[in-house]
């Protein structure tokens, strides 16, 4: 053959499209993923080192996971990358944005995207107070991954130092306070206890509420019950710790300072997310325990954390590739060591029976303290436009403890003001 | 007698200068000292405990700062250069040039100085995004490239500048954009250096409208890296937040102690006119 | 004398890229504002619908918008004088040949080459109670710890302290560019007839340093509005929206709680605030002020 110009063409033309094609052929599904990290420490890493585990199982699929700040960030962007045309597959966000996400029309149900019968035993396989947040109208769109629940971290040198047993932690709210002041000194050197009420102030509320038998809003998103008389009672107790026993500061109190304060031996309890777990046990220079919250009418805790969701606008194969990714996510040999690495809850039985969590929960048995709490746990706070109300929220907290409004005044406004938003959904 | 007491008023006033100096000073050293000690200690002030670098080892562990200064570098980057380009451009026109509406048109332009894209977050970042350039270095810099500012200092500075030396120019049959090159241009060069370190201190600094319009790693800036670094939901380490906020500024607090006079400069010129 | 087309072409010609790019990013966006202000907010439950002066009325009635508002009016005035007051001050020193003055320069301006976020996480520390730097000296001294960002009493004077530390160096720039203007021999006649180092600033140097007054009123002003970085490290906006401010409550209606209408509504508001006042100031002291 003559090698002219349009031979030579020809047959670079031919070779490149070759090379294109087998490229396509064995071409990889790309799954984009946000996800929030919480808690402090090189979580990004165990991330990477996770995701990096199921890609070499999985040749077929590449999955960018994109760190995007804290849970607000993460929903923020996730949905921004949505609404500018270049949507992730899935995302770990908070679970309680449910609603949010629902009304957006942005995530399908799980339930759609299993088909196989492992699958769906797969889908039962988690603790139900777990799954409270992302089930709604029957289905499922939220599957837990970074779970906690609030739990009390106490110092039990300074419980000896004060003529305590520091085997047994306050249990009740009567104990609390009665605890609180011999653990507190008078030169306001040491506070007995400490509920931090900046950053996630809804969230330590939700606790103290669902301890005197009272939730914060119904299942469906559509109703909040802030100034239910139960509630405002959970809301003046918790002023009062500061107001009139005196065992915490009055105000507020900073979310970012209290591990720090703990630490610093500032405070003897503080009720904390378990997230901060294995950070206390790095740093703590003093003998320290974790203990469920106390009762007040019964025990009572917010779970918090992040779920996975799938995406609508990811195409059918997209989908499966999540699912598959999710599932090797929160498997139980992942869960287990996602736990370990973190202070986050396993989320299921099966990663509590791994070895691992077997082993670790025998030699530091505070991590099994947000497990067994889960009994008494509460989905966290959400309803639809979630972001304003619980804003609402979180003002009327603040007001109420800083002394600016009576807590019924408060917690009246808040209600006042969900109700004209929420309105319009029933 | 007289000279003795403005020698005490003199040597008072001097002590409050250097005071108030210390305490200027005082909150930037304080970061420097706890990055490099642990926490502990940062908070107990023990000045003689060990320095160590794991807070900063941390600090790079845990978000990708040096990506984060390539960002803000290449951001910084693409805003200036367009910014001289086209300001130029413009205030070439507005003093040389008596086009209909020339008027009505500077005071536009003015309207900028006051109303900066800062405030017209809600809309800005729709009209990005209705381009696909949210997330990219672009979609940080664009809004900012016609600075009305710059057109407003070179126009003062063209102004200034006495026709006659056009002439020359002329004479080797250059048009507009020749003149503007070989005759307007290198005399205001000066301008353009005090133009550049104001706009690369500002734009380097900037926080709100980078963390709109950055969702990821791929193109956020050094601030933005640093505001979501200090917010994690189990709280703050006070060494390795100091840490986080030194290796945000170095780059640019290097620059402006090795050339401080520059930066001063510039401040003051841009001031002046 | 009539313009000549090629003139106003090549003129027209050499000012449209810059034009272009205003008119994208500030004066479409602007009335774009005013429009979307007056429609709801579109989900796909429900569809965007014209509301008219709804979104306003909202805001008349909401008292986070009232607070937000009475919080910008202190910070202003907490910030504008006295950044302005202490940067008079540094210049007048740094003008004056004393030893060191180079470093004291340095001194003051180094907190203008920080961002506000940096600066913001410092202070963050400062703050805090108990082992924050600032309850430790005062501690030493016997006073009580305070609470100062989580008490709505001091949260935002405790901002306000901030900033102005953040400002003053910026500020004191143009008034020691104003100060170097002012011809010496004012200052050596100044001098011959005895008169006092304070008669001779007010009588003096303050009115030749209006021109100079203005421009930084006029930054401070902006810079109260625009100052909003520190409020995501600090505070984000609380105790109870203590120290809430105008921009960041559009930030938190628009990107927290996608609520385009709202915070177009609140965006209107600011920009005639900020109308108003650069009118009133251009004015009141444009008149006062005396032009060499």
């Amino acid at each position: 053959m003559k090698w002219t110009i349009k031979n030579k063409l020809l047959t670079t033309i031919s070779a490149v499209s070759f090379s294109m094609m087998s490229t396509l052929a064995i071409a990889e599904t790309e799954l984009t993923m946000y996800y929030p990290v919480a808690v402090g420490g090189a979580l990004t890493k165990t991330v990477d080192k996770m995701v990096g585990g199921f890609m070499e199982a999985n040749p077929d699929i590449k999955v960018n996971a994109i760190y995007a700040g804290n849970y607000n960030d993460a929903r923020v962007k996730a949905l921004a990358a949505m609404k500018s045309g270049d949507p992730a597959q899935l995302s770990v966000m908070f679970s309680i944005d449910l609603f949010e996400l629902l009304e957006l029309d942005a995530v399908v149900p799980f339930d759609d995207v299993v088909k196989t019968d492992a699958d769906k035993t797969w889908l039962k396989s988690f603790y139900p107070s777990l799954m409270e947040n992302g089930v709604t109208g029957g289905k499922t769109y939220g599957i837990p991954f970074q779970r906690s629940t609030i739990v009390m971290y106490y110092n039990k040198d300074m419980f000896r130092a004060a003529g305590l047993d520091p085997e047994k932690p306050p249990a009740t709210w009567q104990e609390l306070i009665d605890m609180s002041k011999k653990l507190t000194k008078s030169d306001g050197s040491q506070w007995g206890l400490m509920i931090p009420s900046t950053g996630y102030p809804y969230w330590m509320f939700s606790a103290l509420a669902m301890q005197n038998d009272q939730v914060l809003m119904k299942g469906d998103g559509k109703e909040t019950y802030f100034n239910d008389p139960k509630v405002v009672e959970a809301l003046t107790f918790w002023k009062e710790l500061g107001s009139k026993h005196g065992v915490m500061p009055k105000g507020t109190i900073e979310w970012g300072t209290l591990r720090q304060n703990f630490l610093e031996g500032r405070t003897a309890m503080m009720w904390h997310s378990t997230g901060n777990l294995t950070t206390v046990k790095k740093n703590a220079k003093f003998d320290f325990g974790v203990a469920m919250l106390p009762a007040g009418k019964r025990r009572g805790t917010p779970t918090g954390g992040g779920n996975f969701y799938i995406f609508k606008s990811a195409s059918a194969e997209e989908q499966a590739a999540s699912l598959k990714f999710i599932k090797h996510m929160t498997s139980p040999e992942q869960s287990a060591a996602w736990s370990v690495a973190t202070g986050y809850m396993g989320i299921s039985q099966n990663s509590y029976d791994t070895d691992t969590l077997k082993d670790y929960v025998k030699t530091f048995p505070p991590a099994a303290v947000a497990r067994d709490q889960l009994e008494f746990a509460t989905a966290e706070f959400s309803t639809f436009q979630a972001g304003r109300i619980r804003k609402g929220l979180d003002d009327a907290i603040q007001a109420a403890l800083i002394g600016t409004k009576s807590p019924e005044d408060a917690l009246t406004e808040a209600q006042n003001a969900a109700d004209r938003v929420l309105k319009a959904y029933r | 007698m007289k000279k003795s007491k403005f020698s005490l008023l003199a040597s008072i006033e001097l002590t409050g200068a250097y005071i108030l100096a210390a305490l200027w000073v005082l909150p930037l050293l304080y970061a420097f000292w706890a990055a490099f000690h642990s926490s502990s200690d940062a908070i107990h002030f023990d000045i003689f405990s060990p320095l160590t670098l794991d807070n900063f080892r941390e600090v790079w562990n845990q978000a990708p700062f040096l990506q984060y200064g390539i960002n803000t570098f290449l951001i910084v980057s693409f805003i200036l250069p367009l910014q001289l380009v086209i300001s130029t451009l413009a205030a070439y026109a507005f003093a040389r040039y008596e086009f209909t509406g020339s008027n009505i048109a500077f005071t536009l332009v003015l309207v900028q100085l006051m109303i900066t894209p800062e405030i017209l977050i809600v809309q800005n970042y729709g009209t990005l995004a209705s381009m696909d350039l949210v997330d990219t270095i672009t979609g940080v810099g664009l809004p900012y490239v016609a600075s009305a500012f710059c057109i407003f200092l070179l126009r003062q500075t063209f102004k200034s500048i006495p026709k006659e030396l056009e002439d020359a120019a002329k004479l080797e049959g250059c048009g507009p954009l020749g003149i503007l090159w070989k005759v307007y241009v290198p005399l205001a060069v000066p301008t353009y250096l005090a133009f550049a370190l104001v706009s690369v201190s500002h734009h380097w600094n900037n926080f709100l409208w980078p963390l709109i319009i950055t969702n990821t790693v791929e193109s956020r800036p050094l601030t933005v890296g640093l505001g979501i670094f200090g917010a994690p939901e189990s709280g703050v380490d006070w060494s390795i937040v100091s840490a986080a906020t030194l290796l945000s500024i170095f780059p640019l607090l290097i620059a402006f102690l090795l050339f401080q006079k520059q930066f001063v400069q510039s401040f003051m010129q841009a001031g002046i006119k | 004398m009539k313009i000549s087309t090629k003139q106003n072409l090549t003129g027209w010609l050499l000012f449209t890229p810059a034009a272009i790019l205003l008119i994208a990013f500030t004066h479409y966006p602007t009335i774009a504002t005013f429009f979307n202000s007056l429609y709801s907010n579109e989900s796909v439950i429900r569809p965007s619908r014209f509301t008219g002066l709804e979104s306003y009325q909202n805001m008349i009635n909401d008292p986070v918008f009232w607070k937000v508002f009475n919080n910008n009016i202190w910070f202003a005035i907490g910030t504008i004088p006295t950044s302005i007051g202490l940067a008079i001050i540094m210049a007048l020193i740094v003008n004056k040949a004393i030893p060191g003055r180079g470093l004291l320069r340095l001194c003051y301006f180094i907190p203008t080459m920080l961002p506000m976020i940096a600066v913001a996480n410092i202070w963050l520390f400062f703050y805090s109670p108990d082992i924050g730097l600032l309850d430790k000296v005062l501690g030493m001294f016997g006073v009580e710890s305070q609470n100062w960002l989580g008490d709505p009493d001091t949260a935002l004077p405790s901002i306000i302290v901030m900033t102005v530390w953040k400002e003053a160096g910026f500020f004191m720039i143009f008034y020691l560019a104003g100060l170097q203007t002012i011809s010496p021999e004012l200052h050596e006649a100044a001098k011959l007839e005895g008169s006092s180092r304070w008669n001779y600033f007010w009588r003096i140097q303050f009115p030749l340093l209006l021109p100079t007054t203005l421009f930084v009123l006029i930054n401070a002003f902006l810079n109260s509005f625009k100052l909003v970085d520190h409020l995501f490290i600090l505070t984000k906006g609380g105790p109870d929206n203590a120290t809430n401010l105008i921009l960041y409550y559009i930030y938190e209606n628009a990107f927290s709680f996608f609520d385009i209408s709202y915070a177009s509504a609140l965006t209107v508001f600011m920009l005639a605030l900020l109308a108003i006042t650069a009118l009133v100031q251009f004015f009141i002291v444009d008149k006062r002020t005396h032009y060499r």
